[in-house]
């Protein structure tokens, strides 16, 4: 089957991701590389549980005073939500309707930024209200690095996400940009998987004390 | 190829097969969609209720969590599926390794 | 048609070479920029062996001395012996398996020049303020105070080639499991191919940590960061963990492939099949598994606490059974062969009591009791190096010869390169077995010099003299690479006469496109079982039709050079006006050549059938 052939909604495969084998290829190695991401992530939060609360001196903000849970809320309700947005796009991508993918991905990045923009306000509003920064302690070290590392991989998968929703507007689905969308859609809900364990690691355990 | 489209003879009715079924799916995913959203208002009102002890809430809310993270593998991001073997053995080897290193930071790290 | 195999110019070899994503040729700029730093990194260590040969000896400062152990170390882990393996992994797994090519040539080159410039920067220390010298293992506190821009080149630098590694150990994966030729199942990969996929499983697991402490690590150094500054609530021991969950199965990523070659060596020169094939896998399976489990045993002496020392010791001795399965099943499959004493089987057959004499020492120092008195001793380093030499660089010797015809198409000088395999020998034993008992004695590792008279002098005299014989070891195998090239007499599809698997149906070197047709492998040992029914070669598993190629493309180059740049911006952000730019015109370069990649398309091209077939070398059998 050719990368470059044109198809139309009876002809396109079930599986469009995977029915070339560069696509195959794309689909196993992206998988792959998740695996490592999760290494990479359970290694960062065993480094912010090792350091949480570690502080030089009793004027430091600790975890159950610093977080606002409303805020977190929203956030996480955001991300959440772009997660099955990008499902509904997949979901248009495999039944070959280009111009629904694109408007759900459209909503997904929107979600995205809307989540990315929360974040950097919630980063302001510790270091201005707080003092709470990358360099007053080991905790901020920490929490800043692991919920840093998070938020730079949203703003890779929004940066992503635009530049195929872009590269491929005038062109259409073919089976060798339907692998591409797959694997970013993969990436973005990888990004809530861990998102899901911080809010529940850093924000609510946090709370609790 | 495992994964090409059935073999019928008319397409037509091959679409249409293909449409019920992505269709299905959808709702699957709607479903966990709503259960996902459900558990994180569990564990959010776990931490804002004061009547649980950490003891409690801690473990409480990691298991919302891998639950929630279960949903999410296997019905976004179609674990389900056939030809998931490979993704999953990595994903487990990945998700075991991590555990030992967390595992550690949170034993042997006491200074 | 042999347009394809055009003489070139000199440029346009060169241009070649920057811009090729072919397995074959990505494995040979492996070999020589591997082999580079594998002279650079012996010459340091000719340096210590110098400075240690005589008591109170000035022949480099002590500040010297810390940098040149440091990246004695550094470049032989990361920068000679990684590269070497990947070398052999590129040039002959993709021939085992049958396949046309690896699944990401693109990506296959970007890990090349990611671990060269990677490599580059870290060497660049040395004319740039001074090399890293908190030692190979930087850790934390130790690194935290050391001054200048050392440890800054260490962090970069290996970020940048720790990438490049990640990204080949993907490739290698997903190469393996989508890509075998029709009938070469898992149980029938050659025992070289199986460990290039255990290796590349845990490198996968392995790097990120490594990531991640290095990130650590630069944050706390360049970016006010307090990870591990206990002033500020951080902690010391977090580097040593995250070093090590790392740096263990690190060890196994290097024996692994060793193993692998040396299975593939007995067999091949004892013309048996392998004895407990089945045994091999799943002790190099179990072997990659336990590597995970054992990295606190380098650090029994941080305090810990008796239940995770015991834990950790006997996990470590765990990995001996594994080990001891396959010891033995290399014995059985020479007990009873035919066997023929190449170069390759000398040192195979060295190998095994080398190895296995690291090994014990290791038992021994999984004795976390024990290990009390040995920590930080010449004994560590004797056993270390026993491992690592004994195993992966004679491994690496081995391979080179092994391979030679198979990637260069001509054979190494078999005199010669006995010479080379018994002065090495010699001098290998001479250099580490008397450092067990000069560090049984007393003798601290790392340490600049001694004094005369506590009876460390003997010892280390040897220990020198050994070092020599290694260093002339090696020059003699330059020069037989030299002379074989010149000379470049073209060998056949089976240089040695007894190949098994599939690269020995090839030409020596096979065509860029390897297969006409795919092989239809029939059993273990595919290439084995044709000769041994009187066929010439594979039975083709397809009709002969065109062929899709990848192009080549600077692009890689490019993604890395620009990281190359930032980690200099980076580096020196805080002191210059120009380092803030610098950063952010090398992220530019590599973020625009990303971008090129996915706007650019790339649907490479097809070789056409009528072309294959004019293709002299070997016709085409239609099927």
């Amino acid at each position: 089957m050719q990368a470059e052939e044109k198809f139309t909604a009876e002809t396109w495969p079930t599986a469009p991701e995977r029915a070339t084998l560069e696509g195959k290829n794309k689909f196993l190695g992206f998988w792959l590389f998740l695996g490592g991401e999760t290494v990479l992530f359970a290694s960062l939060f065993a480094t912010y549980l090792a350091l949480k609360d570690k502080v030089p001196n009793a004027e430091h903000t600790l975890a159950k005073d610093l977080f606002d849970l409303p805020l977190v809320f929203a956030a996480t309700m955001l991300l959440l939500t772009s997660s099955l947005t990008s499902v509904y796009a997949m979901h248009h991508m495999k039944n070959f309707n280009f111009k629904k993918m694109q408007l759900w991905l459209g909503v997904t990045v929107l979600l995205g930024a809307a989540f990315l923009g929360l974040e950097i306000y919630e980063f302001n509003h510790y270091v201005h209200e707080y003092h709470h920064t990358f360099t007053s302690s080991a905790f901020g070290t920490a929490f800043y690095t692991l919920v840093g590392f998070h938020g730079g991989h949203v703003a890779f998968g929004l940066l992503w996400i635009v530049t195929l929703m872009i590269r491929n507007s005038k062109r259409g689905l073919n089976l060798y940009n339907a692998p591409k969308f797959y694997v970013a859609s993969l990436y973005w809900h990888f990004i809530d998987v861990v998102w899901v364990f911080i809010f529940t690691v850093v924000y609510l355990m946090g709370m609790v004390g | 190829m495992a994964n090409q489209q059935p073999n019928s003879e008319n397409p037509r009715i091959d679409i249409e097969y293909r449409r019920k079924k992505s269709t299905e799916e959808m709702r699957y995913q709607i479903i966990s969609f709503t259960l996902m959203i459900f558990l994180t208002l569990v564990a959010f009102f776990a931490v804002g209720y004061d009547g649980f002890s950490g003891w409690f809430t801690v473990p409480f809310i990691i298991l919302l969590a891998v639950i929630q993270v279960i949903f999410q593998l296997y019905y976004f991001m179609h674990m389900s599926h056939k030809g998931h073997e490979a993704p999953a053995l990595f994903l487990y080897s990945g998700v075991l390794v991590g555990a030992i290193t967390l595992l550690a930071f949170l034993t042997i790290i006491w200074w | 048609m042999s347009t394809y195999a055009q003489k070139q110019g000199f440029g346009a070899t060169i241009w070649d070479y920057l811009t090729t994503v072919d397995h074959k040729k990505i494995a040979i700029l492996y070999l020589i920029a591997g082999g580079f730093f594998f002279i650079v990194g012996g010459l340091e260590a000719m340096f210590i062996r110098i400075q240690l040969a005589v008591p109170n000896n000035d022949f480099v400062s002590a500040g010297l001395y810390n940098e040149i152990l440091t990246m004695h170390g550094t470049t032989m882990i990361f920068l000679a012996a990684m590269p070497l393996i990947f070398a052999f992994m590129n040039a002959v797994m993709p021939l085992q398996i049958g396949a046309r090519d690896v699944a990401f040539p693109f990506l296959n080159s970007l890990g090349f020049w990611l671990f060269f410039f990677g490599g580059v920067f870290l060497n660049l220390s040395w004319f740039l303020g001074g090399a890293p010298d908190a030692g190979w293992t930087s850790y934390a506190s130790l690194s935290i105070a050391s001054e200048g821009h050392g440890v800054d080149f260490y962090a970069l630098g290996l970020q940048i080639s720790g990438a490049g590694t990640l990204i080949g150990g993907i490739n290698f994966l997903v190469t393996i499991i989508n890509m075998r030729a029709p009938g070469m199942t898992y149980m029938r990969m050659p025992l070289f191919t199986w460990s290039t996929f255990v290796v590349s499983a845990l490198i996968l697991f392995a790097f990120p940590p490594l990531t991640v402490g290095l990130f650590l690590l630069i944050f706390d150094r360049m970016f006010g960061g307090n990870f591990f500054d206990h002033t500020m609530g951080g902690n010391t021991i977090i580097w040593e963990h995250m070093f090590w969950i790392f740096g263990h199965p690190e060890v196994y990523i290097l024996i692994l492939p060793a193993f692998g070659i040396f299975s593939e060596i007995f067999a091949t020169f004892s013309r048996k099949r392998l004895f407990g094939y089945s045994s091999m896998v799943f002790a190099t399976v179990l072997i990659g598994f336990l590597g995970f489990m054992v990295w606190a045993h380098h650090m029994f002496t941080t305090g810990l606490g008796p239940i995770a020392n015991s834990i950790f010791a006997v996990a470590t001795m765990a990995i001996a059974v594994p080990t001891g399965i396959k010891i033995f099943n290399w014995m059985f499959t020479m007990w009873g062969g035919s066997i023929k004493f190449t170069t390759p089987m000398l040192w195979a057959v060295a190998f095994i009591p080398s190895f296995v004499a690291g090994g014990v020492t290791g038992v021994m120092l999984a004795v976390a009791a024990a290990d009390y008195q040995y920590h930080d001793t010449y004994f560590v380093v004797a056993h270390f190096h026993y491992v690592i030499v004994g195993g992966v660089v004679f491994a690496l010797f081995a391979g080179a010869h092994f391979y030679w015809p198979k990637m260069f198409g001509t054979m190494l000088n078999e005199f010669l390169g006995k010479i080379t395999f018994w002065l090495f020998l010699i001098g290998f034993h001479l250099t580490f077995f008397i450092q067990h008992f000069l560090g049984l004695m007393g003798m601290q590792r790392r340490i600049v010099s001694f004094l005369p008279g506590q009876g460390f002098e003997t010892g280390n005299l040897i220990s020198t003299v050994g070092a020599f014989f290694m260093a002339v070891a090696t020059i003699i195998l330059l020069i037989n690479i030299i002379m074989t090239t010149v000379k470049n007499e073209r060998v056949g599809n089976d240089p040695w006469g007894d190949g098994r698997t599939l690269e020995w149906a090839l030409p020596s070197p096979p065509p860029f496109y390897n297969f006409k047709q795919l092989p239809l492998v029939r059993g273990l040992d595919a290439y084995w079982l044709e000769k041994m029914e009187g066929k010439k070669g594979m039975t083709p598993a397809e009709p002969l039709g065109d062929i899709h190629m990848p192009n080549n493309s600077f692009i890689p180059f490019v993604i890395s050079l620009g990281l190359f740049v930032a980690a200099f911006g980076a580096m020196y952000r805080a002191e210059t006006a120009w380092g803030i730019p610098v950063l952010i015109i090398g992220l530019l370069i590599t973020l625009g050549s990303m971008a090129m990649r996915s706007i650019k398309d790339d649907h490479g091209y097809h070789i056409h059938k009528e072309d294959l077939m004019d293709d002299d070398d070997n016709k085409g059998v239609k099927a």
